[in-house]
């Protein structure tokens, strides 16, 4: 008799304790984004179609996410490859571990130092007339210009990007290469390896997963980055996030479900990088345990 | 020449001696424990072995080749490290594969010495399990086929058994003694655990500050330890006063009785206490017939441990334990009576300090 | 070889790093012709626009902070406390702020809450003011909750719990006084960074049309030579505070554990 009594008093109350959490989660997180990921299957009356997924195949909007997804790739690899060798150097090199905690403490400033800020440093400094342009050419006669370079550019956006991807790589794989255990390296070198076949076939196969994921995080990161796209190239340049943002603004693409399929396909793009990041890290955690 | 041989062997690390003047022989086959406590530079002389630490001073050969200066990788050693030290990225036939594919030989020579190798430890239908299905103690058995798939020259075990349940530890132990005998491998084998020590090695170095204190067979180190270190750090030990009577035939006096001391004669004079130690199976209760005397004492304390049952009793005024034999038909004495002891002056154990 | 590398590496990556901090500030102070000087910085910090765009944003990053903390910390510790096995659906809800883009959920945001919806917030400025707080919240969630988690899995929360129980103490108390100090240092960590996100954030204040600070910077931008860069000098400079908060934060809270 007891035991119904108990369950009806507790177990509305024991919901009760993550009922705002729950409540705010799905009306300021959740319910928006299907809101947008179901208008993206209707039509302005509110039937089903697929009119508008198959509209983003127009030269503009293909081309905005091109850029993107190269934007993107190009700025999660090259962090990933110059952080991993930063970060190496730091922890495995033996070379110089005195500036480990300067770098980390800078790793967490930088990344968090987005938006609007960086593209006006990354402007005041190799711009049109940053301090280094203007030097360069001043003093050695070097116009950076002519070589190609120009920040207002996908290319000038990836090199900005890499101030914060650089970063993130460094604070995500560091605790990686401190996991890899002194005894590793030692069993494989009593078992007669050499140093680049201990990496070959025990370090970086280790470290594989940890340097995917991660890479497929810093896609996602530039990927949704909005401010500092803005601050750099104003709304010239055409890469998703901006195209939406004007579409948002302004509808310019001159259907409001257009827009949400837009925006759907960023969350498709960054849902699967993310994806990605989430298996390959269960994937090295199942090893390390 | 022995096998593998240290030479006035020395470590510092910055102002530190790990290591002093350390020189060993081994013999091939040889089975040497390094004991002593942590700190105590015995995982050093070991690395230094291996190859992992340069040493300051002195030279390693092995086989009549000097490798002192030869790096890791070139000296065909096996070794097993503390935690496993698999690599986790690979399966275990892999793990055991590695010493021979990094030395390039050909595949099917590599699969047919990781089949020999698996069926030696007992696991040959885990090959292609990864390192973390396995329970610690099948790690640890993936390790030594991995030290062993290569055929090393040289067996060296770091505190293999430290992190592993009692039960395991002893059977492992057991098969790892049974293997290097099989194969007549030289090892080095480095443990703080004197009861692990003696139970498997061919000799026994005790270490201490980076000296060997001790080097000998299980036997002679626990019967005849050299040092008070030696002598406390591989068993327990009842030490006493004794007045010297006659140093010439080492004829001394406790408690009244006069017994004989080994090693004679004594390096003191007549009327000079010395300080001896027994071990607590030395003491035996009731009275033996051919023991030299024969002592009452009080018990203190009584532990049933099984088949033993070590007591803590007041001795001629020190406090000691005595260990006896479990016997179904007579219960242990109790605590606050009075036993009858019997020790013989042969059994004592003269101590350097 | 090895070492070259590495140093290599590390040279490349600080001068890379060093370079455009070292643009922002010089270029900051060359606003008066010949010398260096600090009138750009004046001029920012006169502009009636900066201190009420920049008040703006410290304000609703002070609200979003105190929101934060009310939603976080009974949630993660009711998580644990009563229902573990919530614990893997309430954390992949904090980290979808990661996998979805700011922009897109402020686009939802405004779809769903237009002036014909059922729940008009943006028909107001004060009702967007508070649709952009839990905008903001929403952006903090993933940092605030690790943050929280973290700090209560250094505590006995289950013991603690029964204990101020069994001493009469109800829920409220329970959580401001037993639990809330124990895990100060996870929850002013997560509020730095919760500060230093919000104060520069700029999408979805421009989208939702609020005189914030990440707005109003990007106006300036367009518009201005040197101001920008004291901008993005002072934009550093707080983001570096927040950082180092944070560190000491962690650093005191450690401490505190050792000596108990």
């Amino acid at each position: 008799m007891a035991k119904p009594v108990t369950l009806s008093q507790h177990l509305p109350l024991r919901w009760l304790g993550v009922l705002p959490f729950f409540a705010f989660a799905v009306l300021f997180l959740i319910l928006p984004t299907l809101y947008i990921v179901i208008g993206a299957f209707r039509t302005p009356q509110g039937d089903f179609t697929l009119d508008n997924i198959i509209g983003l195949n127009t030269p503009t909007i293909r081309n905005a996410y091109w850029i993107s997804v190269k934007i993107s790739f190009w700025s999660a690899l090259l962090g990933c490859v110059i952080g991993f060798a930063m970060a190496a150097a730091i922890t495995v090199g033996n070379t110089a571990k005195g500036l480990r905690n300067p770098l980390m403490t800078f790793s967490g400033v930088a990344s968090n130092f987005a938006g609007v800020p960086l593209a006006f440093a990354f402007i005041a400094t190799v711009g049109p007339a940053g301090i280094i342009t203007l030097y360069l050419r001043t003093e050695f006669g070097i116009n950076l210009r002519a070589y190609g370079w120009n920040l207002l550019s996908a290319w000038g956006l990836t090199v900005t990007y890499l101030f914060f991807q650089i970063p993130l790589m460094i604070l995500i794989i560091t605790p990686a290469l401190d996991g890899l255990k002194r005894e590793w390296r030692e069993a494989a070198a009593i078992l007669g390896a050499t140093g680049p076949q201990y990496w070959r076939m025990v370090g970086f196969p280790i470290l594989l997963p940890s340097i995917l994921g991660t890479m497929a995080l810093l896609f996602a990161n530039a990927f949704g980055a909005v401010a500092t796209a803005i601050a750099l190239t104003g709304p010239s340049l055409n890469i998703a996030p901006i195209l939406l943002f004007a579409q948002i603004r302004g509808d310019v693409l001159g259907s409001p479900n257009l827009g949400y399929a837009l925006a759907f396909g960023m969350i498709v793009i960054t849902g699967l990088a993310n994806a990605l990041y989430i298996w390959l890290r269960a994937r090295s955690e199942r090893w390390l345990k | 020449m022995s096998f593998l041989t240290l030479t006035h062997l020395e470590k510092t690390f910055g102002q530190n001696r790990v290591v002093k003047d350390f020189t060993l022989d081994i013999e091939k086959g040889e089975f040497i424990s390094l004991l002593g406590p942590s700190g105590c530079g015995k995982t050093t002389v070991l690395r230094m072995v291996a190859g992992f630490e340069q040493p300051t001073a002195g030279d390693i050969t092995i086989d009549g080749k000097d490798v002192t200066g030869l790096a890791a990788n070139s000296r065909n050693i096996g070794m097993m490290f503390q935690a496993y030290a698999l690599f986790p990225n690979m399966t275990v036939a892999d793990n055991v594969a590695f010493g021979l594919k990094v030395k390039g030989a050909p595949r099917a020579e590599r699969e047919a010495r990781v089949a020999e190798m698996l069926a030696l430890i007992g696991l040959s239908d885990l090959g292609g399990r990864y390192p973390f299905q396995l329970s610690g103690g099948q790690q640890q058995r993936v390790a030594l086929a991995r030290a062993l798939a290569p055929r090393p020259s040289v067996l060296l075990l770091d505190e293999p058994l430290s992190a592993l349940d009692a039960k395991v530890r002893v059977s492992l132990r057991n098969q790892i003694r049974q293997i290097q005998q099989d194969l007549g491998i030289t090892t080095i084998f480095v443990t703080h655990d004197q009861e692990e020590a003696m139970s498997i090695s061919d000799r026994i170095v005790v270490m201490n500050g980076g000296v060997a204190e001790q080097v000998g067979a299980p036997f002679e180190i626990y019967n005849r330890p050299r040092t008070k270190f030696v002598a406390n750090f591989v068993g327990t030990l009842n030490t006493f006063e004794v007045e010297v009577a006659d140093p010439a035939s080492g004829r001394v006096t406790l408690a009244g009785q006069s017994l004989t001391l080994p090693d004679a004669p004594l390096a003191a004079r007549a009327g000079e206490t010395l300080s001896v130690a027994l071990r607590p199976e030395a003491l035996r209760l009731g009275r033996q017939p051919d023991a030299e005397s024969l002592l009452t004492a009080q018990v203190t304390d009584v532990h049933f441990m099984g088949s033993v049952i070590r007591l803590k009793a007041d001795l001629a005024g020190a406090a000691v334990s005595l260990d006896t034999f479990n016997r179904p038909d007579t219960p242990p004495p109790v605590v606050g009576s009075a036993v009858e002891v019997s020790l013989s002056g042969r059994d004592f154990i003269l101590l350097k300090a | 070889m090895t070492r070259l590398f590495a140093w290599g590496a590390l040279l490349t990556g600080i001068v890379f790093f060093l370079l455009p901090l070292y643009g922002m500030t010089e270029f900051s102070l060359r606003m008066r012709r010949g010398v260096y000087s600090l009138d750009a910085y004046r001029a920012v910090l006169v502009d009636p626009q900066f201190q009420a765009t920049f008040g703006y944003s410290v304000v609703m990053a002070l609200f979003t902070i105190a929101f934060g903390i009310l939603l976080v910390v009974p949630t993660a510790y009711w998580v644990r406390l009563k229902m573990p096995e919530l614990r893997p659906v309430v954390e992949f809800i904090t980290l979808l702020p990661l996998v979805i883009p700011a922009i897109v959920i402020v686009f939802g945001y405004i779809r769903l809450y237009n002036t014909s919806s059922w729940l008009p917030l943006t028909g107001s400025a004060m009702g967007t003011n508070i649709l952009l707080m839990f905008g903001y919240a929403t952006l903090a969630l993933p940092y605030m909750y690790r943050a929280v988690d973290t700090g209560l899995r250094t505590i006995d929360v289950g013991t603690l719990t029964e204990a101020a129980q069994s001493l009469g103490a109800g829920w409220g108390t329970i959580l401001s006084r037993i639990i809330l100090p124990n895990v100060l240092g996870a929850v002013l960590s997560g509020a730095f960074l919760t500060f230093a996100i919000v104060i520069g954030e700029f999408t979805m204040a421009a989208l939702l049309n609020r005189p914030a600070f990440g707005p109003y910077m990007q106006i300036l931008g367009a518009n201005r030579a040197y101001e920008p860069s004291a901008l993005a000098v002072i934009a550093f400079a707080i983001t570096w505070a927040c950082m180092g908060l944070i560190q000491l934060v962690t650093r005191f809270s450690k401490h505190e554990r050792a000596k108990a």
